[in-house]
């Protein structure tokens, strides 16, 4: 049973993994594009986490897991934030 | 379970295959740093499914290192540096 | 089924990555080039996990995919823009000779890569092919670990790692013989500020982790000072100038602890009557555990040595 739904939220991680990078490639520029990288694949890789580690059903592991989710929101969202920002100054100077 | 793990690891391959795409087209160095933190992204999520897939859980603290350093790459890209003196 | 996905998985991870490879030398742009790169480091670490070396994928997450990207768009900055106009107008006319030491070149370089790749096919022919790990695993209750790698690396070869450390000792005096280290990074933003405040820890925490754990699961000095150099970078990109490094002696001695370390316990262990870096299997791990520690910190100092770019002033700054 746990597996039917670790596999369900594994298989909706790939999904928004792959709507993410054909955002990437879609959208008409980078603004758009942050956007649909950052919230879609963090998202995609939380989805893909929890299914992990509710396949795994070890606490120390899925600990570590969330850890990992957690340091790659941060990193992703200040990393768009950052490119964003650099983006703009850029924009503004020509 | 296992046959799932190894189809969704292709599939993150594809997605993959998709950034690579913008990191060799993108105009500009923004969409580039773009495409390698999707990269980065991806590279987490295939080491913790091949951790499964190879039995070797070692790799996911190899994630977790990928997963720390993402925002280093980002912060150098924009990072400004002072002139030479002190500011 | 399980076996088909996995090679056509391998089969388009080495066409990624030799692809970003040839475009990340191909490139005329060099922030283009950088950021390739910084791309084939990433997939490269994955490969590596792919097969199975843990390890070495660490090491590369850490240095290739961390620190060598930092450091390469660091460099960069310093660089004049090349604008539209120049890059097209420096299209030089090649002579003949230079086209022809360009064939050349690129032949030796096929003929290298041809050479290795049939090195290859005659050890996978021969029966040497699981010699090594199999004297390894034959050996390793005497080592003091139980990581082979770390065994091999701390213990069966350590005369291998103590002239590695030595040759980055040698970096290090070569990066001081540059002169003062560069201006720095001015103060982040509240954003990337916030984020050093807890990532900063963390790194120290992982590099620990690292170095602990290496002794009965993939990781080691190497791996550990890698991450504790991250954790010095990070500070410094957010425009910090207490990045970490001791100042003065203190500086010196972290530099040479790695070689220093080695020298020590094998000179005490000669001392004793055994041989150099003979351990005693009873005390092996304790002195191996010693010897990493002192690496951790020599390696970490070289590296954000390396990035800032030169011998770090003694003059007092602000924290």
């Amino acid at each position: 049973m746990t597996d039917i739904l670790a596999s369900l939220l594994i298989m909706a991680g790939l999904f928004f993994f792959m709507a993410g990078s054909i955002g990437l490639l879609r959208f008409p520029d980078l603004y758009s594009r942050l956007h649909a990288l950052t919230k879609a694949d963090n998202l995609g890789l939380g989805l893909l986490i929890i299914g992990l580690a509710l396949h795994l059903r070890d606490p120390l592991i899925a600990l570590k897991l969330l850890l990992i989710w957690l340091a790659v929101l941060a990193a992703g969202a200040t990393s768009a934030h950052l490119i964003a920002r650099h983006a703009r100054r850029r924009e503004k100077h020509v | 379970m296992t046959e799932l793990l190894a189809i969704v690891t292709l599939g993150l391959m594809f997605s993959l295959f998709l950034g690579l795409l913008r990191i060799l087209r993108g105009p500009g160095a923004g969409n580039r740093m773009l495409a390698a933190q999707l990269i980065g992204t991806t590279g987490v999520a295939m080491l913790l499914l091949l951790s499964l897939l190879l039995d070797q859980y070692a790799l996911i603290d190899v994630a977790l290192i990928l997963a720390l350093l993402a925002a280093v790459a980002a912060a150098a890209f924009t990072g400004q540096q002072r002139e030479s003196g002190h500011d | 089924m399980n076996a088909t996905m996995l090679l056509i998985f391998d089969a388009l991870l080495l066409a990624s990555i030799i692809g970003l490879a040839w475009a990340a030398l191909a490139s005329a742009d060099a922030r283009r080039s950088v950021i390739l790169f910084i791309a084939f480091g990433l997939l490269l670490a994955v490969a590596w996990g792919r097969l199975l070396a843990p390890d070495v994928a660490l090491a590369e997450a850490a240095i290739g995919a961390g620190l060598t990207g930092a450091l390469l768009l660091a460099a960069l900055q310093w660089q004049p823009r090349k604008t539209a106009d120049t890059t097209n107008s420096e299209q030089p006319t090649h002579t003949l000779l230079e086209t022809g030491f360009r064939w050349l070149v690129t032949l030796l370089c096929a003929a290298l890569a041809g050479m290795l790749a049939w090195s290859l096919t005659q050890i996978d022919a021969g029966t040497a092919k699981d010699a090594l790990a199999n004297a390894v695993a034959a050996n390793i209750d005497a080592s003091g670990v139980s990581n082979p790698v770390t065994a091999v690396l701390l213990n069966f070869r350590a005369y291998d790692t103590l002239l590695e450390l030595a040759v980055l000792l040698t970096a290090v005096l070569g990066i001081f013989a540059l002169g003062p280290a560069q201006a720095g990074y001015r103060i982040a933003g509240p954003v990337f500020s916030s984020l050093t405040r807890w990532l900063t820890p963390l790194l120290i925490l992982t590099a620990g982790y690292l170095l602990w754990v290496g002794a009965h699961a993939p990781g080691g000095a190497f791996q550990a000072g890698a991450t504790l150099a991250a954790a010095g970078v990070v500070l410094r990109l957010a425009g910090r100038d207490q990045i970490g490094l001791p100042r003065g002696n203190a500086l010196r001695i972290a530099l040479g602890a790695g070689v220093g370390m080695f020298l020590l316990v094998g000179l005490a262990l000669f001392a004793l009557g055994r041989p150099f870096l003979g351990y005693p299997p009873a005390w092996a791990g304790a002195l191996i555990l010693l010897i990493e520690t002192a690496a951790m910190l020599a390696i970490a100092a070289t590296l954000v040595s390396a990035f800032i770019g030169g011998q770090p002033t003694e003059e007092k700054t602000r924290c």
